[in-house]
């Protein structure tokens, strides 16, 4: 918008009255206002969010303290409350989501970015975004009349056939449990992988592709080592935001995942999750230390996040770090 | 507390923007009762144009927590009241109760056609996980000539918060003392075995999809959507069938002994006929309302309910209150001032 050529940044600001007014009248100084607004607001939503959950759980962190974290017992008669079991079932079935999303969305962005004929690329894309906007409840409803009975009488038996000498693999089946809801959030975020990732894939420069085919490289080598390597830090975003989905995922995980608060070893148990007790439990709550007992299980599920997504930066800054010098060179 | 107090602030601006005239009460709770509570709010507002009752079906938990954060006018519950939450209340809270609801077992028994009739210590030994076999002699005992399968009992009960666990958990506390001190009763209890299903609807997929598989529903439910359920034993020691004429004969069993305050629990009622798994659903209205008209239209609101709203009952499939406990509650209505 502005025409007005200026060396100056907005690190080094001049501050005078007269330099203010030349700026507000350029409408730069306007738009700086106006989005740092938009970026406060967000910033200041977190910070309430928080506060919220510090505040009106302080009765269940009074009582527990830090033994909230690892008890696993959950009685609301007796007015015991741990978040072992549903840190793990909410752990389990994002780990197990993500293991069979991020192959399957990565593999298919690289296609749909490198490989497929562009109008293909394109309307399949589309396809895929409009199953990335399917409410979750949808998913939930297909998990438990079509892979729910699928599950118990085809899949889990053939595990259990294969597997079943491993401590994954064992015990009675259901249909409904652990690997199950894994499934379905598996389902839920393979659109996210794959849109984003595509986008990113299709924004890496041509001279990445062309340098790595000038020195004799197939396709898919230069794919997979010039273009992939490029877009990681991008691949990577679209799977924390994959993670972060799977980790809330409320409707779809509590219709599928057995709402049974237990630790097992084995995928084919009942669980529950962390999101899926709170829309559970909440509505019906009357005891104080029942009520803020549910909403510290809401801060453990913020701080979980919070962790996770800090790890994911970290790992992007130790891999780029190692690696920019091969993929950017 | 802050969100809390700026709902109160958003339901006050509702409040100040209605016409004049008209008699706004807000109310909340219990969604069980929700589909006659709305047709009697609605009817009512056709008969008495000037008084306009919102009813918001948050579920009971919540509906006792905005009464006594006094957001809303009156509330209900499927449970009553504990001594401890009255007594942190900070002002006298009312029962009335309204119409009955009762739980029963419904379960997918392939192979198995004849209706499953079921004893106090089967019911309570299934949920504790201690009858695991279907052929179990607690089972198969008072099942004569029905031949049951060995195969092991998937129990499934209730995941969400939930009045019909709440009759479910207290008819078992009364018939099994290993369950009122392991378990107890509640909304939501630390369930020993089973499989989490999230509202009656869940409960009946879980059922359909899982052979060998028992739980527990809604009379209502049971009744509207064609599940099979079992007779439960009751303490006069014949096996009922769930039914609203049983039903409302448990409510009649238990008036007699029924206190003042009509905090009662009419599980294993005693009488002929009565149904055990069977409760009263409140409504929560505080003693004293301060608003003379507010006050007037929720009193007139009561006798019309009683009289008239009963009516209504049978036709929505609810069970309707014992002539007994209308005659009480007519009284006890003098009491809001």
């Amino acid at each position: 918008m502005a025409t007005v050529p200026t060396t100056v940044d907005a690190a080094g600001l001049s501050w005078g009255p007269r330099a203010l007014l030349r700026r507000l009248r350029s409408g730069d100084e306007v738009a700086r206002l106006i989005t740092l607004i938009f970026a406060l607001v967000v910033v200041l939503l977190t910070v309430l969010l928080v506060y919220q959950l510090w505040v009106n759980s302080a009765e269940a962190r009074h009582r527990f303290g830090l033994s909230f974290l690892w008890n696993t017992t959950w009685d609301p008669v007796a007015n015991r409350f741990g978040a072992l079991t549903f840190v793990y079932g909410t752990l389990v079935t994002s780990a197990l989501g993500l293991l069979i999303a991020v192959p399957l969305g990565l593999g298919a962005a690289i296609f749909l970015a490198e490989l497929a004929p562009r109008r293909l690329s394109d309307n399949l894309t589309f396809l895929i975004d409009l199953l990335a906007a399917v409410p979750s409840v949808i998913y939930g409803l297909l998990g438990v009349f079509i892979l729910v009975p699928i599950m118990r009488t085809e899949i889990q038996p053939a595990l259990k056939r294969a597997f079943g000498f491993t401590p994954l693999f064992q015990g009675p089946v259901y249909g409904i449990g652990l690997l199950t809801a894994g499934l379905v959030l598996a389902v839920m975020i393979v659109p996210f992988i794959i849109s984003v990732s595509r986008e990113v894939l299709l924004a890496v420069p041509g001279d990445q592709r062309e340098a790595a085919l000038a020195l004799g490289a197939t396709r898919w080598e230069a794919t997979w080592k010039a273009v992939v390597p490029y877009a990681r830090t991008g691949i990577m975003g679209s799977v924390f935001l994959a993670l972060a989905r799977a980790l809330g995922e409320t409707m779809a995980v509590t219709m599928v995942i057995g709402n049974n608060p237990t630790i097992s070893s084995s995928l084919f148990s009942p669980g529950y999750s962390i999101a899926a007790v709170l829309a559970n439990e909440f509505s019906e709550a009357t005891g104080n230390l029942y009520l803020s007992a549910l909403i510290e299980l809401g801060l453990v599920l913020f701080l979980l996040t919070f962790v996770l997504n800090g790890l994911a930066r970290l790992l992007i800054v130790l891999t780029t770090a190692r690696g920019s010098g091969v993929a950017q060179a | 507390m802050t969100l809390r107090r700026l709902l109160g602030f958003a339901v006050l601006a509702v409040l100040f923007t209605a016409p004049a005239w008209a008699q706004n009460i807000n109310a909340a709770g219990a969604t069980f009762p929700y589909p006659i509570y709305s047709k009697w709010f609605d009817e009512y507002h056709k008969v008495y144009p000037n008084v306009q009752i919102n009813y918001q079906s948050i579920g009971s938990g919540g509906g006792i927590r905005q009464l006594l954060d006094k957001t809303v006018d009156f509330g209900a519950s499927d449970g009553p009241m504990s001594d401890d939450q009255l007594k942190q209340a900070g002002f006298k809270i009312l029962h009335f109760p309204t119409v009955l609801g009762a739980a029963v077992p419904s379960y997918n028994l392939p192979g198995v056609t004849a209706e499953l009739k079921f004893t106090p210590e089967a019911l309570a030994g299934i949920f504790l996980g201690k009858v695991t076999k279907w052929n179990d002699p607690a089972i198969a005992g008072a099942n004569p000539g029905v031949k049951l399968p060995a195969d092991d009992i998937v129990v499934i009960h209730r995941s969400d918060g939930s009045g019909t666990t709440y009759i479910w958990t207290d008819y078992i506390s009364k018939v099994s003392d290993d369950w009122k001190s392991k378990v107890g009763t509640n909304t939501s209890v630390n369930w020993p075995v089973g499989l989490g299903g999230k509202g009656n609807e869940g409960i009946a997929g879980l059922l359909k999809q899982t052979p060998d598989s028992i739980g527990y529903v809604e009379l209502i439910y049971a009744i509207q959507n064609n599940l099979p359920y079992g007779s439960v034993k009751n303490a006069a020691g014949e096996f009922v069938k769930a039914s609203l004429a049983g039903v409302s004969a448990a409510a009649a069993g238990a008036a007699k002994s029924m206190p003042d305050d009509f905090r009662v629990s009419i599980t294993n009622a005693p009488g002929k006929g009565a149904y055990p798994i069977s409760s009263f659903t409140w409504l929560l209205i505080p003693a004293q309302i301060q608003d003379a008209a507010k006050r007037d239209a929720i009193k007139d609101f009561l006798h019309w309910m009683l009289a008239t709203g009963q009516q209504d009952c049978e036709p929505l499939a609810y069970a309707k209150l014992p002539k007994e406990v209308v005659a009480k509650e007519e009284k006890a209505i003098a009491m809001i001032q």
